[in-house]
């Protein structure tokens, strides 16, 4: 298990996905789940640099866990914001047109469809997600 | 993500290189804001952008809706992992591809 604990900025999103892809590389994991985990991790940490401290800057982790049989990594983004269950959001109305789509949503959503498991806690002062993806 | 852009009449064709999400989406808006104009035809080339995450496909949807009312918008060389990005997103229905 690894983590990364830095500020939660959008500034700071890139080191987060180089600090995740480095170990999906070091997996073997393949490019279009490496690309599904970028994309989770852009919608989920600019999530929280947008919302968890708004308008201050605070912290946040992400932690790296490796399952074996089947493969599989865990990841968990960990802020002391405040509370916000993104999953409790209802999933987007993909049918409408252009001109009838609203903005936002869709983030999590292409996050839940992507990844194999998504869950949510709020513990002792902490927001928790955990995405799951095989690889 | 790297943006370029050529005039062509009324036609805007922009090509965009790299990664499209949160840190680099705003540069695609801007870009639009300042350049969309009055223009009739806007062309996006995929050819080079790797990815987007949602914070592209924002940008993406403002621009279909400020061309659904001027002119039409067309976007070139999709690769695999952004064209499924748009099918699970219900983009495939609102977005001209090519």
């Amino acid at each position: 298990m690894k983590e990364l604990t830095v500020n939660a900025t959008v500034d700071n999103i890139s080191q987060v996905t180089t600090f995740v892809d480095e170990q999906l590389e070091e997996l073997g994991c393949p490019i279009k789940a490496q690309m599904q985990i970028d994309i989770a991790i852009d919608e989920l940490f600019g999530n929280i640099a947008h919302y968890a401290y708004n308008p201050d800057v605070g912290p946040a982790t992400v932690r790296v866990e490796v399952l074996k049989d089947p493969l599989a990594v865990v990841i968990t983004f960990i802020d002391n914001g405040v509370q916000y269950d993104p999953l409790a959001k209802a999933d987007p109305d993909i049918t409408l047109s252009a001109d009838e789509r609203e903005i936002g949503g869709l983030g999590i959503y292409m996050v839940k469809k992507s990844m194999d498991e998504i869950s949510y806690e709020y513990k002792d002062g902490q927001n928790i997600l955990r995405i799951k993806k095989h690889i | 993500m790297n943006i370029s852009k050529t005039v062509n009449e009324s036609t805007l064709n922009i090509a965009l290189e790299g990664r499209m999400d949160t840190s680099t989406a705003p540069q695609l808006d801007e870009e639009l804001k300042d350049s969309i104009g009055e223009c009739k035809e806007l062309i996006i080339d995929f050819e080079k952008l790797e990815y987007l995450s949602s914070a592209g496909l924002r940008v993406l949807l403002a621009a279909q809706k400020t061309m659904n009312k001027q002119g039409k918008m067309i976007i070139r060389n999709v690769n695999e992992s952004i064209m499924e990005v748009f099918e699970v997103t219900g983009f495939v229905d609102i977005l001209t591809i090519e």
